[in-house]
């Protein structure tokens, strides 16, 4: 069950060849109580597109971000988000969880 | 991830090959594996990462490598085209499971009640002994049928599948444990065999006894602390 029935992947792969700018956002490492494993997959496309997920939902808007300028810049790069504490930062996760996020682009 | 890369890597997916892509952190560099040229700890950790069947990230001795885990999906190998089958086909593939429905009966395993599924209509005996259950499939029988059921049971108890569970009332699994004891299994073999099979959720409709199944194979799958006890 490692595999998912939403293979992210191969919808990223799919949009690529269509010709898309494509971005893939990946869970590297967890702590706590975080939603989604390590290896839990997000991709984004320039053109707004998005499948998949790498929380319940609180850093997915912050990960596209990162994703479109990854797109631009073609730079890699390596998220980190921590516990949330209302006012210190806008993004983070609620349940006090902590993941790290590894963003590239399809070339 | 180049293009090369993401080609070899589909390719490895396709081809149902345990294969792991392996990326420097935080730069991004990245390496598919098992390869020739790979160093001998990142190798390692690879394979390492395989068998617990867990991405994630590891430290050695040149820094921090990402390893993402691309297994073959889990297989469930469905005994008997019936009505619980084709509740029980979707749900799983939902879960990520691939299916193989087994009934030798063709007017049960047809294309139309089971749409995009593997179906094999050998005898149970002979489509186990071809699809090979390994540790990471499970196998679900579902005629009521002795013919059909015990020989299935009786392969997949000779196979390291994670997970055996055989449809059928109390009474139905006692005759059936008493059947395949005298096949040569013993206690300890048969207490593999799930039986009433499910989670005790009091499922009556198709669709609840697929879902007791399919959540008693995620608890088995996932080590939650379930006693055959409680299930039995």
């Amino acid at each position: 069950m490692s595999a998912e029935a939403e293979d992210v992947l191969k919808t990223a792969a799919a949009w690529r060849a269509a010709g898309e700018e494509v971005a893939l956002a990946t869970v590297t490492q967890t702590w706590g109580s975080s939603p989604r494993p390590a290896g839990s997959q997000m991709a984004v496309t320039a053109s707004g597109r998005m499948a998949g997920s790498v929380s319940g939902g609180c850093i997915e808007g912050a990960v596209a971000d990162a994703a479109r300028e990854t797109m631009r810049t073609g730079t890699p790069q390596l998220l980190d988000f921590g516990v949330t504490n209302e006012r210190a930062w806008e993004v983070g996760l609620a349940c006090g969880g902590k993941v790290k996020v590894f963003v590239e682009r399809l070339a | 991830m180049t293009p090369t890369l993401l080609a070899a890597l589909t390719a490895a997916r396709e081809a149902k090959r345990p294969v792991v892509l392996a990326t420097r952190l935080p730069g991004g560099a990245q390496k598919l594996l098992p390869a020739p040229d790979a160093p001998e700890d990142l190798a390692a950790a690879a394979v390492r990462a395989l068998a617990r069947d867990e991405s994630g990230t590891v430290k050695l001795a040149d820094g921090e490598w990402f390893l993402q885990v691309h297994n073959p999906p889990m297989r469930i190998v469905v005994v008997g085209a019936v009505h619980i089958a084709q509740a029980l086909v979707p749900l799983a593939a939902q879960l990520g499971l691939a299916v193989i429905v087994v009934d030798p009966r063709r007017s049960f395993a047809t294309a139309e009640r089971f749409p995009n599924v593997t179906i094999s209509t050998e005898w149970p005996d002979e489509a186990m002994d071809a699809l090979a259950p390994d540790a990471r499939t499970a196998v679900v029988t579902l005629t009521h049928d002795p013919k059909l059921d015990d020989p299935a049971l009786d392969r997949a108890l000779k196979s390291p599948a994670f997970y055996i569970g055989a449809l059928g009332s109390r009474k139905t699994h006692a005759a059936r444990l008493k059947r395949l004891r005298e096949l040569g299994h013993d206690e300890a073999a048969l207490a593999r065999i799930r039986g009433p099979v499910g989670l005790p959720i009091e499922a009556v409709t198709a669709p609840e006894i697929a879902l007791s199944i399919l959540a008693e194979i995620v608890a088995v799958r996932r080590g939650a602390p379930l006693s055959l006890a409680a299930a039995a």
